[in-house]
């Protein structure tokens, strides 16, 4: 994407496209990445509510998966998931086969 | 019609903001700009405006708001001095980086420590970097004049950005004086409406303010900011000019005091101005050519009305009522010695120290400087010799 000059954005750092945030891939700062496991996941959403990033996916209210291109692998979804259930393992990405 | 009133300085700054009445005010006191908002805290508990008033826990505070409720689309205005401007530093920056007009009454007073409460300029001068387009007042008549000025310089759309209206503390901020001031319709007519390009408050179109801004477009915001300051010269100007024809006072980046065909020239801001005018009068009847330039934006510098007002000038004392510890000179001399750079100019220039912590300077003492510019004139001065003013050996 061509980077404009600073006579053709507005002025302030403003932003006047709402919900940019999208178009903004931050899942290359991640150092751990959590990984899902579908069978123990009893859908409880705690993961889903704590999400700074909205990563956690959700289809007919229930998780689907994890959005890679925004998670930051802050580690809080494997943090809330319930330790009785632990369906989210943080993993080094160096350990994580692609 | 003008009204004729006697009012402290600080009662003329809270005159002047009546009339605007502001969307918002926040506010915490500090003394010497405590009267000010004393004074506007009646007007609001009088029912004389309709202005809502925040009341916060600091200064920090009073800033942090203040930037919030113009991010709001609000007309905004607080006031500070000293340390309380020290306490807002972080988000004085915001509010200038975020394209925010704020209007700020700054009374003058040396930042601790030791403590004390007197008018120096180490506060304002100390954040002339902020982004904050910088008034002075030499009187309280200034005071009125320039924060009506500032709500119109600062809402420019070729501007947009937050003003500081500077006067010294206690000196003029306490002392009643007379002025005139313009009749409530005048000045709502000169004020206007103030509409604001984003708010925050708007949901049919959200935006992003003040978001992340890194390497890749952080310095494009602050070239947009350096051209705000820019274009805010020709905007002072046209903004005082205007005010003239509805006042009868018409103002500039500066006021050359008889500096036309001048030998010797003092070049101040704020009060010690309308001091320097008392001794250039004496001394222009004893057939001594003399003049005063006062700077009245310091902030955008005004460089081609200081290289006018000096063009005959044999020798110039610059009064700087501030430090800056390690630097060869005050502020203000830098910053004449930066704007006569390349112009061929061979004035000898002094930098005069004085009036620090509220120390007083009298008529005899800008006396004695343009007794010591005639034996300095046709000399090279070396840009780090200070003399100082009123300060015992």
């Amino acid at each position: 994407m061509r980077e404009k000059s600073w006579r053709e954005i507005p002025i302030g750092g403003m932003i006047e496209d709402a919900g940019n945030a999208d178009t903004y891939e931050t899942g290359s700062w991640r150092t751990y990445r959590p990984i899902w496991d579908a069978e123990k996941c009893i859908h409880c959403l705690a993961c889903w509510i704590a999400c700074p990033d909205s990563a956690i996916q959700l289809k007919d209210g229930k998780m689907v998966g994890i959005d890679y291109s925004h998670c930051k692998g802050c580690g809080i979804c494997a943090f809330e998931c319930p330790d009785k259930i632990a369906a989210l393992e943080m993993k080094l990405e160096t350990e994580v086969n692609d | 019609m003008a009204r004729r009133l006697t009012l402290s300085g600080n009662d003329a700054a809270a005159e002047a903001m009546r009339q605007i009445d502001p969307d918002v005010v926040t506010c915490f006191p500090i003394t010497p700009q405590t009267e000010l908002m004393h004074k506007f805290a009646e007007f609001v508990a009088d029912g004389e405006v309709k202005a809502e008033m925040v009341l916060v826990e600091s200064e920090h505070s009073a800033m942090s708001a203040a930037v919030g409720a113009a991010s709001a689309g609000a007309r905004v205005m607080t006031a500070t001095a000293a340390n309380g401007l020290a306490l807002m530093w972080e988000i004085v920056y915001i509010a200038a980086s975020n394209r925010l007009p704020i209007v700020m009454p700054v009374v003058n007073r040396a930042l601790s420590g030791p403590i004390n409460i007197h008018c120096d300029h180490s506060d304002t001068m100390g954040c002339r970097d902020t982004g904050w387009i910088q008034l002075y007042s030499e009187n309280a008549q200034e005071v009125y004049d320039n924060v009506l000025q500032a709500i119109r310089i600062a809402e420019n759309p070729d501007v947009l950005l937050p003003v500081m209206v500077t006067f010294d503390g206690f000196i003029i901020s306490h002392t009643v004086e007379v002025l005139d001031a313009l009749e409530d319709k005048d000045a709502r007519g000169w004020i206007g409406d103030y509409k604001s390009t984003y708010s925050l408050l708007n949901t049919d179109e959200p935006a992003t303010f003040g978001p992340l801004d890194l390497q890749d477009y952080y310095f494009e915001h602050k070239r947009q900011q350096i051209e705000g300051m820019n274009n805010a010269t020709a905007v002072i100007k046209s903004v005082g000019e205007a005010y003239g024809k509805l006042s009868g006072r018409a103002y500039g980046m500066t006021e050359n005091y008889k500096t036309d065909d001048a030998d010797y020239v003092v070049i101040a801001l704020g009060s010690t101005c309308g001091t320097a005018k008392v001794v250039v009068d004496e001394m222009r009847a004893e057939g001594k050519r003399v003049g005063l330039l006062k700077l009245r934006s310091f902030r955008p510098f005004p460089h081609a009305e200081i290289v006018a007002g000096l063009a005959s000038a044999k020798a110039v004392a610059v009064l700087d009522r501030s430090v800056s510890f390690g630097a060869p000179g005050g502020p203000v001399h830098k910053e004449i010695l930066a704007a006569l750079n390349g112009t061929g100019h061979t004035t000898s220039i002094v930098n005069y120290l004085y009036g620090l912590g509220g120390r007083d300077i009298s008529t005899t003492h800008i006396r004695t400087v343009f007794e010591e510019l005639e034996t300095v004139a046709g000399k090279s001065i070396p840009a780090d010799e200070v003399r100082f003013i009123g300060l015992r050996g």
